[in-house]
């Protein structure tokens, strides 16, 4: 602490000792906001950090194979593999399970690959329906009309001990890596 | 007892020094034609905006903003804690005027021309305080924490997901993780109590100080020319010469107003009563068709209309273009012609807007492109369909029924508006057409070929083959017959 009362700016031309301090302490602090913006950044993109290193995506079992009679697409839940402690009912998860024989089958995502919105399965006319926007899926999932660009997404799935394990834990939607796994099908598919 | 209250004023505003700035703030001239009934809505919108910020923060005495508790804290609101049903009633029907008010004034200032010189960067902070405005109505609607609210983040996921190359980790950062759980409501709760109100403020105090030290837009008067030169001089005279003070020359319609606006608030939120919540956010309750608020509503619309290879495009780049242009206008219209009367196009294009906003709204609140999900078990098939017809015909009424035409397909009014209506579908289509149409569909009906056994397709066409209007044969084939009679002489047997 200076008792110096000296008050009035230093001239352009030199540099006094007090405008360097200045000068250094502003430096110094955004030397402190730097390391503080390494934990505030990490913490931030961590939604986005955790599903690129370790990944969402789990193993769910979602039912026995005789849980899902064959021939018949049945809704079926699962609790998403990865949860919060505030998550509530939120991570139960329902998708459609069609199986169509033997350990062949084919489980879609609830939500409609236009906006997301939860489909319906009409077993008489064969059909997912969606209340949104009116898209349309075949039995197969495949794009029967309506505005999405694509079929249901699918989740990566497989037959173990008769258990009907699927790969799940995020929300599919038209951009994400679920949607690159499996891909659309050809809209006339049925 | 006036004297003793004189001095403890002046014992504060001898250390505050805030009674000078704040008198001359107060009594600052203003043009006298500004004391109007056209300038009360923005000391409206920042009126509603303090009703806002009250309601909200009562409305957290008592929310809780956890995905698995939010839901039963807003039924506690509504049932449980006494007038908790009116103040969240409030600040619902808060947010809808708020929406409705910031765009009544958008559209005021613009048409009297309050963009131009030297206001440009008060009509900049005007456009981010209206986007500001449209966040806190989205992420309002995402704490009241019910299937609306759960599908609405879906469909903004979906929305965010279609960004080129970053849009899947845009949708993580939106969402807080990989599912709408905890921690989307947790950041939208953050986002709308804390971040978004923060920076409202500091927009709010800034828009207004910039309307205080420019001065209000005076009425415009056509043939009066905005010059960058000149302007200041004129506002001048107008204010310093001819003008009168705000308080009270002005004020006291935006007082008026403002208590007639609360009012009006709390009025619909005693008669309509709160918003929701509606079905609890339960993914695996799939019995559920999701819309969004009003002030959403035309986009719901549009996001059905828009056909599906221009969805994308338009969704990323519309947005952009839109606000781009609204930031760009007070730069690229700063001069000239200030009143509405000598702007057709500005008037033509508010219209057009406002028109354009308007069919979309109201088209969302009939969804005719979404199929009735109960239609086909749900409706009855009119009297004077079946009436008088062959157990073929019946048969096929049934499949119509079964197979969920009716959810896309009305019949006299009752049934799905996605596909036209049938009732008198046989006189558009020739029986040949109908069953290929039932077979393969096409124009947006999905193909039934797989669905339908030939005995049923037989059964649905000659039963919409009857859908004609008395008196108005239906459609037919006239080479059919010539053709059917050839090939029955071909090969005799044959069936039609």
């Amino acid at each position: 602490m200076s008792t110096n009362p000296v008050l009035a700016p230093s001239s352009d031309a030199t540099v006094s000792r007090r405008g360097f301090l200045m000068k250094l302490g502003i430096l110094f602090n955004g030397f402190a906001a730097m390391v503080l913006a390494v934990p505030v950044v990490g913490f931030l993109f961590s939604s986005v950090t955790r599903g690129r290193a370790s990944g969402y995506l789990a193993w769910v079992p979602l039912g026995s194979v005789s849980d899902f009679p064959e021939g018949e697409t049945r809704l079926a839940t699962f609790r998403n593999p990865y949860v919060m402690p505030t998550d509530g009912k939120t991570v139960d998860t329902a998708c459609w399970v069609r199986h169509i024989a033997g350990d062949h089958f084919q489980v879609f995502a609830i939500n409609c690959a236009h906006l997301g919105c939860p489909v319906r399965w009409f077993q008489q006319s064969g059909l997912f329906m969606c209340p949104c926007h009116g898209g349309a899926y075949y039995r197969d999932g495949s794009r029967a009309s309506g505005p999405p660009e694509r079929g249901l997404f699918e989740y990566p799935h497989k037959v173990e001990n008769g258990l009907v394990t699927i790969q799940a834990g995020e929300l599919p939607t038209p951009g994400a890596a679920i949607a690159s796994l499996t891909g659309g099908k050809p809209p006339c598919a049925s | 007892m006036r004297i003793m209250i004189g001095k403890i004023g002046e014992w504060f505003d001898h250390r505050l020094q805030l009674a000078a700035p704040i008198r001359e703030a107060a009594e600052h001239p203003v043009p006298r034609n500004t004391a109007s009934w056209f300038y009360v809505f923005g000391s409206a919108a920042l009126t509603v905006f303090l009703l806002q910020l009250v309601t909200g923060i009562l409305l957290a005495l008592i929310y809780v903003p956890s995905a698995g508790e939010a839901w039963s804290s807003l039924q506690a609101l509504n049932h449980q804690v006494a007038l908790g049903w009116f103040i969240r009633a409030m600040h619902g029907w808060g947010s809808n005027f708020m929406v409705a008010i910031v765009l009544i004034h958008m559209v005021q200032v613009f048409l009297f021309g309050a963009h131009k010189f030297p206001r440009e960067l008060t009509w900049v902070i005007g456009v981010f305080l209206l986007l500001m405005t449209l966040g806190m109505a989205f992420s309002g609607q995402v704490l009241r924490f019910d299937q609306d609210a759960y599908w609405g983040l879906g469909i903004g996921a979906s929305i965010a997901s279609r960004v080129p190359i970053i849009g899947p980790f845009v949708v993580k950062l939106m969402l807080g993780g990989p599912i709408i759980a905890g921690s989307t409501l947790s950041r939208f709760f953050a986002l709308h109590v804390f971040v978004i109100p923060g920076l409202l403020i500091a927009f709010v105090g800034l828009h207004l100080l910039m309307v205080l030290k420019l001065g209000i837009n005076e009425w415009p008067m056509p043939g009066r020319i905005v010059k960058r030169a000149t302007y200041e001089r004129e506002y001048h005279a107008l204010t310093r010469q001819e003008g009168a003070p705000f308080v009270p020359y002005a004020i006291w319609k935006d007082l008026f107003f403002a208590g007639f606006i609360i009012l009006a608030i709390a009025a619909c939120a005693y008669y309509f009563g709160p918003f929701g919540p509606t079905g609890q956010p339960d993914p695996t309750i799939i019995q559920t068709a999701p819309k969004p608020d009003y002030f959403f509503l035309w986009l719901y619309a549009l996001l059905s209309l828009l056909p599906p290879s221009m969805e994308t495009p338009f969704l990323l780049i519309g947005p952009a273009v839109a606000i781009l242009a609204l930031i760009l206008l007070p730069f690229l219209s700063g001069e000239g012609e200030k009143s509405w009367k000598r702007r057709p196009i500005a008037v033509l294009t508010v219209l057009l807007i406002a028109i354009i906003l308007g069919t979309f709204t109201r088209l969302a609140q009939f969804a005719p492109w979404s199929p009735q999900m109960n239609a086909w078990s749900g409706d009855p098939v009119p009297d004077r369909f079946v009436h008088g017809t062959t157990a073929l015909e019946r048969q096929g009424a049934l499949v119509f029924q079964v197979k969920q035409c009716r959810n896309c397909h009305s019949l006299v009014e009752t049934g799905g508006k996605r596909g036209p209506s049938l009732d008198a579908v046989a006189v558009r289509l020739t029986q040949d057409q109908l069953i290929r149409q039932v077979i393969q569909g096409g124009g947006n009906m999905p193909a039934y070929g797989n669905n339908l056994s030939p005995a049923e397709t037989t059964a649905i066409v000659a039963f919409l083959e009857t859908l004609h209007p008395a008196g108005q044969a239906p459609a037919h084939d006239a080479s059919r017959e010539i053709v059917l009679r050839d090939s029955s002489q071909k090969a005799p047997g044959t069936q039609q």
